[in-house]
């Protein structure tokens, strides 16, 4: 049995989320305040009770709304009291966060601790600030410096890189890949928060503008306003709290390949199959177990590249697994990306997705709730270097 | 037709010990690649550390500007003004050992015509104090 990995000891007790917009009516700020209070209030807890605060990837203040808010602007405005903090940007992915709460609640560092991830790109835009770091007439001590010089501004332009020769050595077909949209949107016409819910077809896939080959316009995921929380207590605490046990059953956080955006030595799969490996090593459950993929969708291939990664289907095979879209759709053996994903729900960051997963685990999905019960989550991130997973059960 | 118009512009990396000569090298005709004099192993990104044998001996080496497309996208959108697009965004191996990769374009060429496995030759544009390294199709290598 492996039930001695310390992340089987931490469940989520609580989610919140803001109202996610194309444009805020309010601050990053008060976003992030409406995403806390609402997942402490999910819980049943109060403010006195948090004592642990993290996020990712820590405030970035240059103007382009990538992470404007980080953990002394929120905890202030909370007058929070807490006994550990940490903001978390080199690790594994948006998730890296997720980690280091396990890590600090199982150290005993903390209880309850709300984990956050808030965007503003939707009004950033709108302002003209595309990409703060790139800027032509500038020299760059950015970590991507080596794409600096080259047009690559852009993740669309950098990630279409590795999609590329994924497409190269699998030889799926675009309009296999279509069907990521195609489910996310219908998934979405579900779903009253999403951003985008209009029906997509697949002549209006094929026909949509190229952005950066092989990625299309809605392969590319929706630059949002809007925050996300999401609480996790020790397991023996969740028990005696509101809301059904969600343990973590297992993670995935390594990183054993080059960690460069431009040396990455895998580049068809990305750094994900070690991850998955690693998950999978840590849990009685595998792959059949799996009820509900909410796969990481910044971009279409994100999800694709998981779906092999994670053994849902062979390597390469992917496009025959989504043809259609039956399995994947919600009625399907695999449901995945259920309130829209990020594509047309819009970019939360992966903690759209951890909040859908409980929210499909804890029964509350109404014209989108999967049915028969569903047990066991699978949940991914990022892309490139980044990566991170794990396994989500209800008891 | 050249995708590539030398106006195209560029953010600029800024320089340090490690990166100067992989930027300037180009003012010689050279592609600077830091390469371990104990056990000839290429390092990149340049770092004065050879992560194969452990040596400190590890300097900026002339190589022969040859490799090989290992992955490429065509960018469709001009992300700041005045850029010209389509572009090549392309991912290159070089000749002298297949896990060295290059950020670059691919330009004196129709994007459209760059595919994946495609031979290509290095050349330089000035901008400012930097030579940057630009590649173009090996017209050795086409029928």
């Amino acid at each position: 049995m492996t039930t001695d990995y310390p992340e089987k000891g931490i469940a989520i007790t609580g989610i919140g989320q803001s109202k996610i917009s194309r444009g805020a009516q309010k601050s990053a700020l008060g976003l992030t305040i409406d995403a806390v209070m609402d997942a402490i209030e999910d819980a049943g807890l109060e403010r006195k009770d948090i004592d642990g605060l993290a996020c990712w990837p820590g405030a970035i203040t240059d103007g382009s709304g990538f992470a404007p808010v980080g953990i002394p602007a929120l905890q202030d405005a909370l007058r929070l009291k807490v006994n550990w903090y940490a903001n978390t940007r080199e690790t594994s992915g948006q998730f890296g966060a997720m980690f280091n709460v396990i890590a600090a609640l199982n150290a005993g560092l903390c209880r309850h601790a709300i984990v956050f991830r808030t965007m503003y790109q939707a009004t950033a835009r709108k302002r003209g600030l595309v990409n703060a770091s790139f800027q032509p007439g500038q020299r760059t001590y950015s970590h991507m410096a080596w794409h600096a010089p080259y047009g690559a501004f852009v993740a669309v332009t950098q990630q279409a890189l590795y999609f590329a020769r994924y497409v190269h050595e699998s030889g799926i077909r675009p309009e296999q890949v279509a069907q990521i949209a195609l489910n996310g949107r219908r998934n979405a016409s579900l779903n009253p928060a999403a951003i985008y819910r209009t029906p997509l077809t697949l002549d209006e896939y094929m026909e949509s503008p190229m952005i950066s080959s092989p990625l299309r316009i809605f392969d590319c995921d929706v630059p949002i306003d809007g925050s996300t929380a999401i609480l996790l207590s020790r397991r023996e605490e969740a028990k005696d709290m509101r809301n059904p046990v969600l343990h973590i059953d297992s993670i995935g956080c390594n990183m054993h390949y080059r960690n460069n955006w431009s040396q990455l030595d895998a580049l068809a799969t990305q750094a994900q199959p070690e991850v998955a490996n690693m998950m999978w090593n840590r849990t009685d459950l595998c792959p059949k177990d799996v009820d509900i993929a909410e796969l990481y969708d910044g971009f279409s291939f994100h999800s694709i590249n998981w779906l092999e990664n994670f053994g849902f289907c062979k390597q390469f095979e992917a496009g025959d697994f989504i043809e259609g879209g039956h399995r994947i759709a919600l009625e399907g053996e695999l449901p995945i990306n259920t309130n829209g994903g990020a594509l047309s729900a819009g970019r939360m960051h992966a903690y759209g997705q951890i909040h859908e997963a409980c929210i499909q685990l804890w029964g509350r999905g109404e014209a989108r709730q999967v049915k028969g019960d569903p047990r066991v989550v699978a949940l991914s991130t990022a892309g490139g270097p980044l990566a991170g997973a794990f396994l989500l059960v209800k008891e | 037709m050249s995708s590539q118009p030398s106006e195209f512009p560029r953010t600029l990396p800024a320089l340090d010990l490690d990166n100067e000569a992989f930027w300037t090298g180009g003012k010689n005709g050279e592609l600077l690649i830091n390469r371990c004099d104990d056990c000839g192993y290429y390092v990149h990104p340049p770092t004065g550390f050879c992560p194969s044998c452990e040596s400190r001996d590890v300097r900026p080496q002339p190589v022969s500007g040859r490799g090989e497309i290992v992955t490429m996208t065509v960018n469709y959108r001009a992300w700041f003004p005045d850029i010209p697009v389509p572009y090549v965004v392309a991912m290159v191996a070089i000749e002298e050992q297949q896990d060295v990769r290059l950020i670059t374009n691919i330009v004196d060429c129709d994007p459209l015509s760059v595919e994946i496995g495609d031979k290509v030759r290095v050349r330089f544009e000035q901008v400012e104090d930097l030579w940057i390294p630009l590649f173009f199709p090996d017209p050795e290598a086409r029928p």
